[in-house]
């Protein structure tokens, strides 16, 4: 009796597409972007990196235990997860807040929920709405970029957004920067997030996924898409007032959302249509966020309550069956 | 100031009224004996009396469809409960708990294949009738363990399905789960069982498993009245008994075994309260 | 170049050059057939002959019961030795008729052929069945059930699948290069049977030696040969009418409701010898193959023939095998050993060394949606296998289990190889328990 037989329902062949080689992946495309941080920001954009990803990594291995499940730090979802917060927090953040963040993106925003593929927020985003809400003057203490430097001065500086804000709220109309400033804003010659800084070292990394199938367009284009369109009618209706598309586009961290939150697998629709809508969801609320709110910048709130709706929009867009009700050429 | 306080005043009067009203003209009439049923009933919603849940079964029995002695879960405290709400009589049905016919864990019982797939029994029996080579030995993949409402049944680390007789009921949804008829019902009072289920030839048996029934007779030798044989698989003749112990200790394949063995004394100790 | 397909699928990895360019060898007889009872979906055959018995081959073993099913034919001539319960394909003992060859291999006399134009589409379609012929793409349909539509269901074309889109298996691409005058000929035969014009001949473009081929031979027959993507899984019956006539099988319903009748290319040559020659259902072509078969071939073979004298034809295994599945690798069936026989639905053996198997554990759905997207029938793998791991069979129900056709796509995707096919297969199972007691 050969007892070493493997037997198994069909089929019996696998792809070799693992959870882990995806979630490998999105770390090589937020390569460029860390590496834009780093040169921007120095040792200190090192420092909340690290405290983020170890963070995260441990916290997670701790939840496993205390919850008694397989540990599931090898599937890479959590170092991750460290990235993209340490992304979305400014250059000069204190440990103790990078650490905040980590244990509330892993704890709050995950293992509560079940761990990997139950949360319905996106951990990162979660853990950095917490930490804006909670500690405001930490999370908004921007200083200008200092090229590899060991220490932040401590030159203040606002984020473009802010700056427009501010402009708007105080003199009614934008300041010259929102004009001018576009070129900079795009190389990551700004104030802002670690990841805000350069739209184009995301964009790489975001087309580095779209080429490796890891993503699909959908979500990317509908958002991108549909800030351009929706803040553009602004911009035609109000110059002074409104700044153009291509500032919104190259300004916070709307490519760093569209291409890795807003395509967060788990916290967002599974169908191509379901993308879609959230996309477009996601691109009107930034705008409207972002020019009426009380916050200069709206896109870790946009997502956020986009997750919220990916039930039913997951509801709403189920495909069309094969032959339900097909029509029958006679 | 006064304006808000006003408005959210108003609207918290407007909205109470409304639901006050609501409450008093859309109230369903329910049988009270109905509501003192389902509060006695354990409210595991497990189906063991064939209603889809305790609240069915409630107003089932109030409207007097069904027989109050059905809530094996509720054993004789909860019958004692209905039987003084409805004003009734009632005997209590003996308590029964599930015994898990195997042993064949996986150190004792040979596998017939590597299964790869779903863990769920009913799955895995589906190819080529299930990887252990005994037909009747239990699978450990734990369908058992899902269904119990009362987390009274769960697979050891080496992979066999136990059952905790302090917490099990009785309500039986284990035994219609699994896919082989491991696990069958038996009188609570009685804790020496012949834990195999494999109907084939003793020579067969012995291939693949170290402690599965060969149908030797000895039990029956032992204590006649107390064991039975058919198709080569002893069984205890759970009306009679007495005595039955005695064979423990003579099967030559060790596979009856008493559930009441000192270690295990407080286990089976009656616990109606729990 | 765009060629027709249907949407949905993926396109794993063909593994056809093992065998696609090793023409068809004839399998010499076995010491001993088993050839089991139950060898079609419908009803197992009523086994009629007796230990001692003496058999030609093509005499009748086990007689049809009832309108789904067909009788069974001795695959070659020789002595019952045993009718008894034997390993069959599926892993259990089931009732089989086991001979011993005489080595004539003789045919039985009071099998006659004819021509097919002295026959009416009544007695042709009688012939196919006492002829045993069942569907040969692996789901063993029994062919007159599909030649018989009610007179309601209009019928106006005929689709041959020449697709062979499960990877490794290249039986049918052999039968249509080597055998493509038996195939023109059963599908003249098939159109006369169902009275209509219209064949066509659907072939994945992978193969473009036999589209060329066949598609020069059956200009003067009116047979059009369509070319199709190279998808998996193209060769599904729905997935095919599709792709080559624009339409959908409604949803719980026949190919025959949306006016086709699909048919394997090897039914259509078997279809031949039934009406010709007058010869059953007795053999057939299957790929014997894998990374664990030393010299990987196409294999004309008795039915009946056990799997093991099938792996000692091809030069025996290598390595340690891991993992025997009679069929395709998508689709096909694991086997405990090589004890079972080969039977008229084995279009393959295929076998895996221990290395080739793929052993991790499941891992949690990040709802990634890649089984969402390739599924050829358009539902949600994903969501119908939470519905059966919670037994919410209801839901299951309402979210269209009952459309899966198994094909296996969604498995072979998934980052966190859930085994959905089988959840989905368990949820089927409940629905249509839940229907039997209702």
């Amino acid at each position: 009796m050969n007892n070493q037989l493997y037997l198994s329902s069909s089929p019996h062949i696998h792809s070799g597409e693992t959870t882990d080689k995806i979630m490998r992946l999105v770390i090589y495309a937020l390569v460029p972007a860390v590496l834009v941080s780093l040169y921007s920001f120095g040792l200190p954009a090192l420092i909340v990196i690290l405290i983020c990803t170890i963070g995260c990594v441990v916290f997670e291995a701790l939840a496993n235990k205390a919850m008694k499940r397989s540990c599931t730090i090898k599937d890479g979802s959590a170092a991750l997860t460290g990235i993209l917060l340490a992304l979305n927090l400014p250059p000069t953040s204190p440990w103790w807040l990078a650490l905040l963040g980590a244990a509330i993106a892993i704890l709050i925003g995950k293992q509560v929920y079940g761990g990997l593929g139950s949360n319905p927020f996106n951990p990162a985003l979660v853990a950095r709405v917490v930490l804006l809400i909670s500690f405001p003057v930490q999370m908004t203490a921007w200083t200008a970029p200092a090229i590899l430097s060991t220490r932040l001065d401590g030159i203040s500086m606002a984020t473009p957004l802010g700056l427009a804000k501010e402009g708007v709220m105080l003199t009614g109309q934008l300041p010259e920067i929102v004009h001018t400033g576009l070129l900079d804003f795009f190389l990551g010659n700004s104030a802002g997030s670690l990841g805000e800084m350069s739209a184009i070292a995301l964009l790489l990394g975001g087309l580095f996924l779209l080429f490796k199938k890891v993503i699909s367009w959908h979500t990317p284009v509908a958002y991108i898409l549909t800030v351009v369109i929706f803040s553009g009618i602004f911009w035609l209706v109000d110059p002074t007032k409104y700044p153009s598309p291509l500032f919104h586009l190259f300004t916070g961290g709307l490519m760093l959302g569209a291409f890795f939150m807003a395509t967060d697998m788990v916290t967002t629709p599974v169908t191509g249509r379901g993308m879609l809508i959230f996309g477009f969801g996601c691109g009107i609320l930034t705008v409207l966020i972002r020019l009426f709110g009380g916050y200069p910048e709206g896109v870790s709130f946009a997502i956020l309550l986009m997750n919220a709706a990916t039930p039913l929009i997951d509801r709403y867009t189920r495909p069309k069956i094969y032959g339900q009700m097909a029509p029958q050429k006679a | 100031m006064l304006t808000s306080i006003l408005c959210l005043g108003g609207i918290g009067l407007i909205a109470s009224l409304t639901l006050g009203f609501a409450a008093k003209k859309f109230a369903v009439e329910v049988d009270p004996r109905e509501a003192a049923i389902l509060d006695a009933l354990p409210g595991a919603n497990c189906g063991a009396c064939g209603q889809a849940g305790c609240s069915g079964y409630a107003k089932a029995v109030a409207e007097g469809r069904l027989a109050p002695n059905l809530c094996t879960p509720g054993g004789s405290s909860t019958l004692e409960a209905i039987a003084a709400i409805l004003g009734i009589e009632a005997s209590a049905a003996e308590p029964v708990v599930a015994v898990v016919k195997c042993q064949g864990d996986n150190e004792k019982a040979m596998p017939k294949y590597q299964y790869l797939g779903l863990t769920d029994c009913n799955a895995a029996q589906k190819i080529a009738d299930g990887p252990k080579a005994c037909p009747g030995g239990c699978l450990g993949l734990g369908s058992c363990e899902r269904i119990c409402p009362f987390d009274a049944i769960h697979i050891n680390d080496k992979g066999l399905a136990v059952v905790d007789r302090n917490k099990c009921t009785g309500c039986g949804k284990c035994v219609s789960v699994c896919p082989r008829g491991v696990i069958s019902l038996a009188p609570k009072s009685v804790t020496t069982h012949v834990l195999c289920n494999s109907h084939d030839k003793g020579a067969l048996v012995r291939k693949y498993c170290q402690v599965g029934c060969i149908g030797c007779m000895i039990c029956k030798k032992t204590v006649p009245e107390g064991y039975v044989i058919e198709n080569f698989l002893a069984s205890v003749v759970y009306e009679k008994p007495e005595g039955i112990e005695a064979a423990i200790g003579k099967c030559p394949m060790k596979c009856i075994h008493d559930y009441a063995t000192p270690a295990q004394k407080t286990a089976v100790e009656p616990d109606s309260a729990a | 170049m765009s060629l027709k397909t249907f949407a949905g699928g993926l396109h794993p990895p063909d593994s056809k050059s093992y065998s696609e360019h090793k023409a068809i060898e004839a399998c010499p007889l076995p010491e001993e057939l088993v050839i089991p009872a139950m060898q079609h979906i419908g009803a197992p055959a009523e086994i009629c002959v007796g230990k001692g018995d003496l058999v030609k081959k093509g005499t009748v073993i086990a007689n049809a019961k009832g309108f789904v099913s067909v009788p069974i034919h001795a695959s070659t001539s020789g002595e019952v030795i045993a009718v008894e319960p034997r390993m069959h394909p599926s892993g259990k003992l089931l009732p089989a008729v086991v001979i011993k060859p005489d080595g004539e291999d003789a045919w039985d006399e009071s099998l006659k052929g004819g021509n097919p134009d002295d026959l009416d589409a009544e007695a042709l379609k009688k012939k196919i069945l006492a002829c045993g012929i069942v569907g040969l793409g692996g789901a063993t349909f029994p062919a007159h059930v599909k030649l018989s539509p009610p007179a309601d269901k209009k019928i106006d074309t005929l689709i041959l699948n020449g697709v062979e889109c499960e990877p490794y298996l290249t039986a049918d691409h052999r039968l249509m290069l080597e055998e493509s005058e038996r195939l023109i000929d059963g599908i003249n035969i098939l159109r006369k049977v169902l009275g209509i014009e219209r064949a066509v001949i659907g072939i994945e473009s992978n193969k473009p030696d036999a589209i060329a081929k066949l598609g020069k031979e059956c200009i003067a027959h009116k047979i059009e040969v369509v070319p199709l993507e190279v998808k998996y899984p193209q060769g599904a019956e729905k997935q095919l009418i599709d792709a080559v006539t624009g339409r959908q099988v409604p949803s719980g319903c026949l190919p025959m409701d949306a006016g086709v009748v699909v048919q394997n290319v090897g039914t259509a040559a078997a279809v031949s010898d039934a009406i010709r020659l007058g010869h059953p259902l007795v053999e057939r072509i299957a790929t014997v193959t894998g990374p664990g078969i030393k010299e990987p071939k196409n294999l004309k073979i008795a039915v009946g023939t056990p799997l093991q004298h099938l792996v000692d034809q091809c030069g025996g295994l290598v390595g340690e095998p891991g993992k025997i599945i009679m069929g395709g690798p998508m689709m096909g069936q694991t086997q405990l050993s090589l004890e079972a026989p080969a039977i008229r639905g084995t279009s393959g053996l295929l076998i895996f060394r221990k290395e080739d198997i793929d052993t991790r554990e499941a891992g949690p759905c990040i709802r990634c949606g890649r089984c969402v997207s390739v599924c050829p029938i358009h539902l949600q793998p994903t969501l119908l296998a939470a519905y059966a791991r919670l037994d919410l069979i209801d839901e299951a129900e309402s979210a269209n289990a009952l459309d899966c056709i198994e094909c296996g796509c969604c498995t072979y995707i998934c980052p966190a190889t859930l085994p959905l096919v089988q959840s989905i297969r368990y949820a089927k199972g409940g629905i249509m328990a839940k229907r039997r007691k209702s």
